[in-house]
């Protein structure tokens, strides 16, 4: 589970998270909504470690491990997986090589043993299909030249490969067509589990269409002021953010 | 394959920060008297026992060599070198007669075996003679090599083997005994003793170095290999090599180097000579790794090398790949003059500089034969305090009627001390001729780390990543054994540049 108690950070000297209290029990999958610059993707980078965002208080820990004192790659040991808003493009790096590559060095953190080319294969392959994803995907550079819907679908087959117990979708929804979305959204619902929490980070409900979260909350100002049930969702894209700025 | 995954791997292993190769070896050498002037060079060839043409052809070059002035114009500095506080001939004790592997002293073969090096000839020796003509050791390909221990060829591996095919490979002072009509039809042809400062001091003083003939229709069927080793104090390495392709012959050869870590600087100048016929194709591959320096820059090898091939015959085809990431200051420019018509000429380099090291690299492709075409893909990564520069020039003479050249030049960042420049030169006096260049210079981005890192990778894992990526059209044109070598090399010449 997911406990996040207290939680600011600053980035460039500029408070943009305020005090951020939020539990995601294992098992669930939360949403977290808000309208933009209100700290969503900032809250994602801080609990993934990305350098330029501090954290200048409160707490944030995974199954009772502490996330913030650890580097990036510790937290994706420990079960931190993000799904990137803008996935970024590794020239001449293959995919397989890349995903070969991150899968290992999270099982070597794990002291799992690692996989040769052809476990690694099999699995990958086996992966795409639950995914309906072609194997070109293996055979091409990471990210480059996808178009936006294959780059997201790209996230969701490092996700299904990787196994996180807590996956952070920064606006996966972004850009994609239905289709993708609920590609997307199915690769979400496959890795549903006990042990599997979600953190579904949307600028509109449309996604929570075909992930329906556990609990949905609203992020404004760097504050979580409001958290309800999927229904919440539905009255935010009838009524507006205004609406609950205003309750606020 | 994910070979980059298994490099990784492997470089997990290996200990950071240093320059694994950096041992010395104790053995008794044989030193000339220090300095340079007309005994030195007598000298050398005394000890060589060459016949009087090749003392004249050397003191001539030392002539020349007197009255010319070191080449200012490299995008290098290095203070003044002084030419009189070096040695220039050193080999180590030995005693006379035909060289075998079972001569050879044991303090060398561990040297070599340090430096995983394979002198040792499997399988074929082994008594398996006569399998057929791609022998081969647990499923790989042999490798035969010649390994040039400071002034000298200490041993060549498969030379029987070759010899069935026709094919010679020996160290060149053998051959001026073997073949001497072989060396003197060649030597010095392609780079006149004249050429420049550094071919004439090496024309003067050159010990040994590889020689290579393949006849007339004949595919060499493994690959050839010279590793060059300084080992000596105060010594510097003047290696000559001559590759010669016969009409439809076709060769793939690599060079691989290494030093002990030093506080001095060590001259290496060098000259390569190819000359391909008619249809024939040479392969000449280089993973070169000298000591380059502490981090403060104390040390390192001067690697001043003169490298050209002549694309003598019709669609002949000479392809130079490179992966420098060792020597202090590197200065070099495989070249390709394109005499035959429809003869082809490719460079594909990667330079690495980080620390104190300074490149100047590139290429020269001349293009004289009507539809010559050629290839330059350049890939420069500055890291530290590293300064590098591409350095190219296309000529298209009056006569490469539909020549053609692409170049692509690259260069990649890491860190805010270091720099990249790209200085090409481009003269065409044919209309009918096309000329494309493209460049671009890049940082490791920020995002990219991150998102490697997020997805597990450490740091130094994911600039190893990054920058084989970058480099991957190269790399892949290097034979595969080797390029896994050099994939470990670049992330190993990049460690501590991050962070």
């Amino acid at each position: 589970m997911l406990r996040i108690e207290g939680l600011t950070a600053e980035v460039d000297g500029k408070p943009i998270l305020k005090g951020i209290d939020l539990e995601v029990p294992a098992g669930e999958v939360h949403a977290i909504m808000g309208p933009n610059g209100s700290g969503k993707s900032t809250l994602s980078y801080v609990l993934a470690g990305r350098e330029g965002y501090e954290v200048t208080g409160g707490s944030a820990t995974l199954n009772g491990v502490d996330l913030l004192g650890m580097e990036p790659e510790e937290r994706a040991a420990a079960g931190v997986f993000l799904a990137f808003q803008y996935p970024v493009e590794l020239p001449g790096v293959g995919n397989a090589n890349f995903l070969r590559t991150a899968l290992n060095a999270i099982r070597r953190g794990k002291g799992e043993s690692e996989l040769d080319a052809m476990q690694f294969l099999k699995l990958a392959r086996a992966r795409l299909k639950e995914l309906q994803m072609s194997e070109d995907m293996l055979k091409r550079g990471v990210n480059v030249g996808f178009s936006g819907g294959e780059k997201k679908r790209n996230e969701v087959l490092q996700m299904a490969l990787l196994r996180p117990s807590l996956a952070i979708l920064d606006e996966t929804d972004s850009g994609l067509d239905i289709d993708a979305l609920k590609i997307v959204a199915d690769g979400v619902n496959a890795l549903r589990a006990p042990d599997f929490s979600a953190l579904v980070i949307t600028h509109y409900q449309r996604l929570l269409d075909y992930i329906v979260p556990d609990k949905v909350h609203v992020l404004m100002q760097g504050r979580i002021v409001q958290t309800g049930g999927p229904e919440l969702a539905k009255q935010l894209e009838a009524s507006g953010y205004a609406s609950v700025q205003a309750a606020a | 394959m994910p070979a980059v995954a298994e490099t990784l791997d492997t470089v997990q292993s290996v200990t950071e920060g240093t320059y694994k190769w950096g041992f010395e070896t104790e053995i008794e050498m044989d030193f000339a008297p220090k300095g340079l002037n007309e005994d030195t060079v007598r000298f050398i060839s005394a000890q060589k026992k060459e016949p009087e043409w090749l003392l004249e052809w050397r003191l001539k070059a030392f002539a020349t060599w007197q009255k010319m002035q070191e080449p200012r114009w490299p995008a290098v500095k290095y203070p003044p070198i002084d030419y009189q506080d070096a040695y220039y001939y050193a080999a180590p004790k030995k005693k006379d007669g035909p060289k075998s592997l079972d001569e050879v002293d044991p303090e060398l073969l561990k040297t070599y075996a340090k430096l995983g090096i394979p002198l040792k000839e499997q399988a074929i020796l082994a008594g398996v003679e006569g399998v057929g003509d791609s022998p081969s050791e647990g499923g790989r390909m042999p490798i035969a090599v010649d390994a040039v221990f400071d002034s000298v060829s200490v041993a060549t591996s498969y030379k029987e083997r070759l010899a069935k095919d026709g094919i010679i490979f020996c160290a060149i002072s053998e051959a001026v005994h073997e073949h001497p009509e072989l060396v003197k039809q060649y030597l010095g042809t392609v780079v006149p003793p004249g050429d420049n400062f550094y071919a004439a001091l090496n024309s003067a003083v050159f010990t040994d170095g590889s020689f290579v003939y393949i006849p007339k229709g004949v595919r060499c069927p493994m690959e050839l290999s010279t590793y060059f080793r300084i080992n000596a104090k105060s010594t510097g390495q003047f290696e000559r090599t001559l590759i010669i392709a016969d009409e439809g012959a076709v060769v793939s050869y690599l060079e691989g180097c290494t030093a002990p870590m030093r506080d001095e600087n060590q001259l290496h100048a060098a000259v390569v000579e190819l000359v391909a016929l008619d249809d024939s194709q040479i392969k000449y591959s280089t993973v070169q790794n000298w000591y380059p320096g502490d981090a403060e820059g104390r040390g390192g090898i001067y690697n001043f090398v003169t490298k050209r091939a002549q694309c003598r015959g019709k669609r002949s085809k000479v392809s130079w790949t490179q992966v420098e990431t060792g020597s202090a200051i590197t200065w070099k420019y495989p070249s390709c003059v394109l005499l035959g018509d429809d003869s082809v000429g490719e460079f594909y380099s990667v330079a690495i500089t980080n620390n104190h090291q300074q490149a100047d690299t590139g290429t020269k492709m001349i293009h004289v034969g009507k539809r010559t075409t050629s290839t330059i893909v350049s890939k420069g990564i500055s890291a530290g305090k590293g300064q590098n520069t591409y350095r190219g020039l296309v000529r298209v003479a009056p006569t490469a009627s539909g020549a053609r050249n692409f170049t692509q030049c690259d260069s990649l960042l890491i860190g805010d001390q270091c720099g990249a420049h790209t200085v090409p030169y481009i003269e065409n006096r044919n209309m009918s001729a096309k000329v494309e260049h493209e460049a671009t210079t890049s940082r490791i981005a920020e995002d990219q780390l991150f998102y490697c890192r997020q997805r597990g990778l450490s740091e130094e894992d994911a600039v190893g990543m990054i920058v084989n990526g970058f480099c991957r059209e190269v790399l892949k044109e290097l034979p595969m054994e080797f390029a896994v070598e050099a994939q470990k090399l670049l992330q190993i010449s990049l460690e501590g540049s991050v962070g």
